[in-house]
Formats: C-alpha cells, structure tokens, sequence
C-alpha cells in the first residue's frame, strides 16, 4: 500500500462516515422528520427519536467504529511502509 | 439539614475536591501547563473533554430551551454532539499527528504565515472570551440563587477558586479537576432526571421514561404534552419547528462545525499521546456527553409538564379529560420554589382578570405568567417536582462545576494562545521554558479580569455571545484547518481571504440588526426584515459563512500562485499529518 493509497481508502472510509452521520441527524431528524413521525417508537415519533435520542447514539457508535476501521488500516500500512 | 446549609456543604466540598486536586497535579513545565505532559489515556481525555465542552449553556440553558421549542430544541442536541463526529474524522487526528500547543499555532505553521496565525489568535480570544462570559453569568446565577449571597458576592466566590486552581494546576491540573467534575456534573444532572422519571412513569432510565405512559395510565407522556400545549394555544412539542425546517437544517451545520472548531476543545486533544488515542478518545467525549445529552430532551419534557400540572391543576396530567381552569393554582397559595424564583426576577405573575389564580396561556394578552426565565427550568426542576433537599443542593454543585471546568479549559485556551502564538512566535523568540510558563500565568490572570470584569458588568451583548463564538468557529476556524489538512494548494493569501470573507459575512449577518458588539445604537439594515436571508435566524448563520469561506479560499488558491519553494514546505507538513504514526512511536512535538 502506498502513501497515497492509505490516504484515499481513509477518505472513503470518512465520507461513508459522514453520510450515515448525515442520514441520521439531517434526512431522519429534520428532511424527513414530518414522513418518519407518522411511525410511533413507544411514546415516541419515530423523527422526534432520531433527533432528540436516536441520531446521538449513532454518532458514539460511529466514531468508534471509524476508529477501528483506520486503527486496521494504520496497522495494515505500517507492515508496507517505506519511509 | 436545611437547603442552604446542605447546598453550601455539598458545593464546599466540591471545591475542596478540586482544588486538591490541582494542587496535586500542578504543572511544573511549559509542556505539563499547555498540554498536561502529552500523557493523558484515551478515557481520561475524554471525560475531561466532556467536561470541558459541557458548560452552563449544556448544563443550566439546554433543556429549558428544549422545554420552550419541544423539537425545534433538537437543533442544539444534534448540533454540539454531531461536531464530534467532525472532530474525529476530520481534525482531531491530524492536528495531533501534527504536534502543536495551540490552533492558531497549527494555522501559522500550515500556512508559513505569521498574518494567519494572529487571524487565528484573533478569532480564539473573541470567541474564548465571549464563550467565558456566559460561565461567569452561570456561576453568578448559580451562586445568587442557592446560598442566597447576591450575585457580585457569588461571581467573586466562583471567579477565585477558577483563578486559583487554573493558574496553578496548567492543563495538566486542568485535566484531573475536570474529569472530577465531569463525574459531579453527570450524577447532579440524571439523579433528579431519575426521580422524575419514576414518579410520572414509574421507569427509572428518562430516556425510556420519555417514551412511557403516566404510571397507571395508557397515556403516553409525549401525547399528554402535546395537548396541554394546544389546549394552551401552543405549537404541539413534538412537531414544532424552530422558523422552518430549512432554518432548522442550517442552524444544525453551524452548531456542528462552530463545535469542531472551538479552539478549546481542539486543544484538549492535544493531550494524548498518539493519533490512535486522539481518535478514541473523541468517542469516548461524546460517549460521556452523550449520557447528558439523551437524558436532557426527558428532562426537558418533564419539567415542562410538571411546571404545567403546577400552574394548571394537580389532578390535570392524570386526567386526560380535565379541563376546567377555574381549578388552576391559587396565587397565594403557590409553591415556595415559585416564591424564590420570583425574588431572583426570573418568574414574573401578573393577575390579569383578578381571580387570584394562575393562567397560562400562549395568547400573551390573557397570560398571566408574564416571564419564565428558560435558563431557570433545569435548577428549579427538583424543587418543582418536590424532590429531597439533598437533590437540590447536587444539581447546585453540578451546574457550578460545568461552568467552572468550561471556564478554566478556556482560560487555558487564551492563554497558551497568547503566550504561545503572540510571544514566542512573534514578539519574543529567546523566550525560556521559565519565562514562557511565566507570561502563560500572567496571560490566564488577565483573561480572569477581562472575564470576570464583564461577568460583574455584563455588556449588551451578553446574550448575543454564542452566536459570536459559534459564528467565528464555525465560519473561520474550522474551513482553515479543514482545507489545511485536506488540501495540498491552499496556500496563506487563499486561507486569509477564507477567513477574513467567511468571517466578515457572519458578523455582518449577527450585527446588521443587533448592533455592532450587540451595542443596538450601531444597528444597521434596520428597515429589512429579520431574518432576511432565506429565512436563517443569525445565530445559525456560520454555516453560510463557512461555505463561503471555503469558496473563497479554493477560488482564490486558483488565481494565486504558491512559490516553489513554499509548495514544497506545505506539501511536507501535509504529508506528515495524514501519515499514521509508526507503532510505539512518541509522536514529535514541532513546537519547539
């Protein structure tokens, strides 16, 4: 792997991060909150849930996930690089 | 015990606490006084982090502004928690990989620019010293209510213990105090939340409350609120919008970027060790956060009912069918917490039609409360739903210790910017580690007093600040060090014109009918309407400044030509900063 192929598969890897970040808070809790809100999550509509419960635990869970994800790919360039 | 005797023994022993523990920690070099030494865990980083970033807006303003706008609330939810995930992928890493104390110090080696670094200090001290405003406000609000000492008395108790452990303790002292604070901070906010959730619904965890039926009942709790509020003639809680959905959208980018770019937070990932703890540590900030965060829009949504049931009738939640006003609260027999909030001026009553009782109503020529102060919700909350003293007197020591720990991670942020940025970069080079620690103290005590000088008089612009932090961050900081890290060619001329153009268009946009510095003599634009543009309130504007901060500096990287050499230099710093780091090595520190 080199320098600029680690760097690209990083930038993958942050953009498919940032759209499901997007998904969650900005299509689920406000584009389409009035379309989501007809479905009932307990007491809750379902588009209230996403942006007042549901977008927050998805960005904990996704900085963690992409942390481990590049941690892989840090480990994995390290074995290849050449500098 | 009494309230305030509890109150005093519970917010003292805090104090002691902390401060016992700066004094253990103290830093004894520049390196420990910036950065804590470089050695702080992942963990550790990120419960100071939370506490840092968690302040008396989050603690004390948050969920009574979610109780007031129901959904539109949830704009401030996504915005200061999303930022983090920005953070994590965008910045945080880099910066760390890139080794420097400050952000202003990361814009002027990125850019070999001195003109962009003092852009940079320029926008930290504004948007720091603002941001240090509304603690001192807090701390004053917190004090003045819960020990009953005026205002000045408890700003100068609070402004003290700050002083005395930030000065001290550097970042390093900072870290330890703040994760103790982080712990305060989280049992005083979910333990009343926990009470409240229980008596109205029987389940212990709110945010499974907020989804609950009244015990006994088939009512769901959010149901039952919606109809109060349009019994009222209030917008139902769940569904009303904050202007417009677009607004709403807008306002969300700005809290978002404004978050990843507050040079406080920033810097608090400068403590760790690798890049790999950077990244973990960003999750586990927000992991913490997020315990506040998803336990405020229950409490927020409780509180309100219970203030309801309080001025309506008691038997009014249970009883989805009742309706009759003529059983609202008698005025004279109202609670005591109503007593003292009205001494403190925050609540306000006006007997309108005369019959000594209480109407609340969205209609404002028929209301009888004439004020309910929303930064009053979460501190009034356990009393109003007649909670143990103890509980009081916690979320008193709570809201203390979130301002507290956001003031001194400012303070240091101002500090390290001027001793760093400003002196050894610019004024004075031959500086030693000694004197550097030096000017680095003598820069905090004069943050303290220009603080602290606003906090006994606040100025105009008081309640404008978060737009001004946010605005800057968002529309100035955070475009610089993105294109810094994403870019190769954004050289100094493109990157300050980014700035200046992203910058100078939100302040336009927050002044125009605000007046410059919130001083409403020097409003401009007066005769068009608020709001004019594409209907984005000015708190939300940084958004816009931030794109078109980005267009300006890849439109202006085009035309201007970086020399050679110059290329060559950015290129090398570029390179390193997306390069991870090898295993086991100490990541370098270039500021030296």
């Amino acid at each position: 792997m080199t320098k600029e192929e680690y760097w690209n598969t990083n930038v993958k890897l942050i953009i498919k991060t940032l759209i499901i970040w997007f998904v969650v808070s900005y299509l689920c809790g406000i584009i389409l909150v009035d379309v989501l809100n007809t479905i009932q999550l307990g007491g809750y509509k379902l588009g209230f849930w996403f942006a007042q419960q549901g977008a927050i635990y998805v960005f904990v869970f996704l900085i963690f996930w992409y942390a481990s994800q590049i941690a892989t790919l840090d480990e994995e360039y390290n074995k290849v690089r050449k500098d | 015990m009494e309230l305030q005797e509890l109150t005093i023994t519970f917010v003292g022993l805090t104090f002691l606490l902390y401060m016992g523990i700066a004094y253990q920690t103290r830093a004894k070099s520049s390196e420990e006084f910036y950065v804590a030494g470089g050695g702080i865990g992942p963990i550790g980083n990120g419960m100071a982090t939370a506490a840092d970033w968690m302040s008396a807006a989050s603690f004390i303003s948050m969920a009574g502004l979610i109780s007031f706008y129901g959904y539109g609330g949830s704009v401030f939810l996504l915005g200061w928690t999303g930022g983090f995930v920005l953070l994590a992928t965008v910045l945080a890493p880099y910066l760390r990989k890139h080794g420097t104390h400050t952000v202003p110090q990361f814009i002027g080696d990125r850019y070999l620019s001195q003109k962009a670094r003092l852009i940079g200090v320029a926008c930290l001290i504004i948007a720091s010293i603002t941001y240090i405003i509304g603690q001192m406000k807090g701390v004053g609000v917190a004090f003045s209510r819960f020990l009953e000492v005026d205002y000045n008395t408890g700003l100068s108790i609070g402004i003290a213990i700050v002083t005395f452990y930030a000065v001290i303790g550097g970042m390093k002292g900072i870290t330890y105090t703040q994760m103790a604070q982080y712990v305060v901070m989280i049992f005083a906010y979910t333990i009343p939340a926990i009470f409240i959730s229980m008596e109205l619904t029987g389940n212990p965890i709110p945010q499974l409350g907020l989804a609950g039926t009244f015990t006994g009942t088939e009512t769901f709790l959010l149901d039952k609120l919606d109809q109060i509020q349009v019994e009222l003639g209030f917008a139902a809680y769940t569904t009303q919008e904050r202007l417009s959905g677009f607004n709403m959208f807008v306002y969300t980018v700005s809290l978002m970027i404004g978050t990843a770019g507050l040079p406080h937070v920033i810097m608090r990932f400068f403590t760790v060790k690798t890049v790999k703890a950077a990244r973990a540590s960003a999750g586990w900030a927000l992991l913490f956060i997020s315990i506040l965060y998803t336990t405020a829009p229950a409490l927020a949504a409780m509180a309100k009912l219970n203030l309801m049931n309080t001025i309506e009738n008691p038997m009014n939640v249970a009883n989805p069918d009742y309706k009759d006003i003529s059983d609202n609260l008698v005025y004279d027999e109202r609670p005591v917490w109503f007593k003292k909030w009205e001494d403190t001026g925050l609540l306000k009553f006006e007997d309108k039609n005369g019959d000594g009782r209480i109407q609340y109503s969205a209609d404002k020529s028929k209301s009888e409360m004439v004020k309910i102060d929303r930064d009053i919700m979460v501190l009034a909350n356990p009393e109003i739903a007649q909670l143990p003293n103890w509980v009081i007197a916690l979320v008193a020591a709570g809201g203390l210790a979130a301002a507290l720990s956001t003031a001194a991670g400012l303070l240091l942020a101002i500090s390290a910017s001027i001793s760093k940025d400003l002196f050894k970069e610019i004024l004075r080079p031959d500086m030693t580690d000694k004197q550097e620690l030096a000017t680095g103290r003598w820069a905090m005590l004069g943050a303290v007093a220009v603080g602290g000088y606003f906090g006994f008089f606040p100025p105009d612009f008081a309640a404008g600040t978060v737009a001004l932090a946010f605005g800057l961050a968002a529309s100035s900081i955070f475009p610089a060090l993105m294109l810094g890290i994403f870019s190769k060619k954004v050289g100094s001329t493109a990157a300050i014109a980014g700035m200046l153009s992203g910058m100078g268009i939100t302040l336009l946009y927050v002044f125009q009918h605000k007046g410059i510095m919130f001083v409403k003599s020097t409003a401009f634009l007066g005769d068009m309407s608020p709001n004019w543009f594409l209907g984005i309130e000015p708190n939300a504007f940084g958004a816009i400044g931030a794109i078109v901060n980005f267009t300006v500096a890849i439109v202006v990287s085009n035309m201007v030509k970086t020399s050679d050499e110059d290329a060559a230099k950015m290129a090398a710093i570029v390179e390193n900063m997306r390069t991870p780091e090898r295993p086991g090595e100490e990541l370098a520190d270039t500021s030296h």
